[in-house]
């Protein structure tokens, strides 16, 4: 089982989580998050004085999958998130030692 | 019998007191209501919105507390300081505790005294209120309890009587509608002086502390500038062309500093911000206030344009040039357009200004003349609310402490000073 983490620009969300049910993940959690990479933040103008605003507003992903649906996930993540500009976002994938549907306890596969 | 069916016509006049104007006074108690909204909420959500989400519910207490303080201190002796006969420096206390306002008592412009008392309080309430923008985020509760007591008895209420009260600016001649000396240049230089002396919040200017609620702030703003529509229509003192004639300037220069703003702004910087636009306006309206009743409409719009100029070129001054961290920006906005205000009521009172022309000057005055006066008034509420200010910071400091310390003011006044958060989202 694999754990993805994905770093998304905010008003990519709706078409990534249509995208992703279509290929059959059935739960995700969200998250809204700041952060700085490579886009760096923006300025904002109050009164005449310009602040810096170093942390950018994103959206963290968070998705447990089989193994096996890893690579479309990714794929799907790519191409819809993509814009080509610097601030995309990334994905972070990794291990999955163990999941529980709190429910019925079960285990694993069966959780996801 | 006509007559006398006339006469009985005229019998429940009888039960007014002797003088009094009851369209006066049904327009300066609507006026009151104004003007006290522009406090309550309007300034409190202006200035509340431009604080850091930690800091929201201290600046809203303050404006409240600063509303009920003042108000029991002008029944005490606030309003006898400022308009009972006396010197021409101070009122006697002979109106102590509103003594001798009776319900059938008059004022000379035909509105029952305790009304005059109340319209005044107000203005006594947002001048303090005002204040709160030069040292906010880091200010202790109870040393802006006791500077604002203070200071509305040091400070307020003689300049008060020296404008309003038969004081020596009054008899002078000088021109000041609505405050432009009492309310603005006051509180504009005491929060000049208070944000100097206090010093600046940790990590100005490198650290950037951008409003958190922009919102909140415009909704404020648009109050203030309805209710100022009370503030100088109502000085007016009556329901008449002078009042209306206030009104419409005051609401051309409000539109005018708007724009003015905006677009300078827009020129300079690139974008027009719905901040600068609000705070032209807000200068727009400072600058008009001593000028209100002595203007026309014409007049009113350079006055509106020269405030946004002038008082944008201040903000940049005052924080980003000489670093001064008077935080919300008010001597700028409020005490360089009072001043500029009170300077300019003198080019724009005369009558022989073409389409500018205003009501006239007094007579035998000329535009140098008054400027000489308006000169003086604007030097002497100057000099003498700094020297007092400073004096008053010194002495609040020795008995409670100005500063909250530098974890208390890192962690916020709202959890700090009142133990309560504005926001739980």
């Amino acid at each position: 089982m694999k754990f993805v983490t994905a770093i998304l620009r905010p008003h990519k969300l709706d078409d990534v989580r249509e995208a992703l049910s279509e290929v059959g993940v059935s739960g995700i959690t969200v998250t809204e998050v700041k952060g700085f990479g490579r886009q760096k933040g923006h300025t904002e103008l109050y009164r005449g004085a310009e602040y810096q605003i170093d942390f950018l507003p994103k959206i963290k992903l968070e998705i447990a999958i089989p193994a096996s649906k890893l690579d479309e996930v990714i794929e799907v993540i790519i191409n819809v998130a993509n814009s080509g500009k610097v601030g995309d976002g990334k994905i972070f994938v990794t291990n999955l030692d163990k999941v529980v549907r709190i429910r019925t306890g079960e285990t694993d596969q069966d959780a996801l | 019998m006509k007559k006398l069916l006339i006469l009985l016509a005229l019998l429940p006049m009888t039960v007014f007191a002797e003088g009094l104007n009851g369209a006066n006074t049904s327009w300066i108690l609507t006026s009151t209501v104004l003007v006290l909204f522009m406090t309550l909420p309007g300034l409190a959500l202006f200035y509340g919105g431009l604080v850091r989400t930690k800091n929201i519910l201290s600046v809203l207490m303050q404006c409240f507390a600063i509303a009920g303080i003042v108000s029991i201190l002008w029944l005490v002796a606030g309003y006898s300081i400022a308009f009972a006969e006396g010197n021409a420096y101070f009122g006697d206390l002979s109106k102590f505790m509103l003594s001798g306002i009776l319900e059938g008592t008059v004022h000379s412009s035909g509105i029952p005294e305790s009304l005059f008392a109340l319209f005044q309080m107000t203005f006594a309430i947002i001048t303090p209120a005002l204040i709160i923008g030069g040292f906010a985020e880091r200010m202790k509760f109870s040393a802006v309890l006791l500077f604002s007591a203070i200071w509305l008895i040091v400070v307020y209420a003689p300049i008060t009587h020296w404008v309003w009260g038969g004081g020596w600016l009054q008899n002078m001649g000088l021109l000041d509608f609505a405050g432009g000396t009492v309310v603005h240049i006051t509180a504009g230089v005491a929060a000049l002086v208070a944000a100097i002396v206090i010093g600046p919040r940790n990590g100005f200017p490198s650290k950037p502390m951008p409003p958190h609620n922009m919102t909140m702030t415009i909704t404020g703003a648009a109050m203030l500038w309805v209710g100022w529509f009370g503030f100088n229509g109502g000085s007016a003192l009556a329901a008449n062309g002078d009042a209306a004639m206030a009104m419409l300037v005051t609401h051309i220069s409000a539109a005018a500093g708007a724009m003015t703003w905006m677009f300078y702004e827009w020129v300079k910087f690139g974008k027009p911000t719905a901040l600068g636009a609000v705070t032209g306006m807000v200068a727009g309206l400072g600058t008009i206030t001593p000028a209100s009743g002595f203007v026309g409409p014409a007049g009113g719009l350079v006055i509106g344009i020269v405030a946004g100029i002038v008082c944008f070129n201040a903000v940049i001054l005052i924080k980003q040039k000489w670093k001064i961290d008077d935080s919300l920006d008010v001597f700028p906005v409020h005490g360089v357009g009072g001043v500029i205000g009170t300077l300019m009521a003198a080019v724009f009172a005369s009558n022989e200004l073409g389409i500018f022309s205003g009501q006239g000057l007094a007579e035998g005055m000329t535009i140098m003349s008054q400027l000489n006066i308006q000169a003086i008034g604007v030097v002497a509420t100057f000099t003498y609310t700094a020297v007092a200010t400073y004096i008053i910071l010194k002495v609040v400091n020795m008995i409670t402490g100005l500063r909250v310390s530098e974890e208390e003011e890192q962690q916020g006044l709202d959890i700090v000073s009142h133990e309560e958060k504005g926001y739980d989202l």
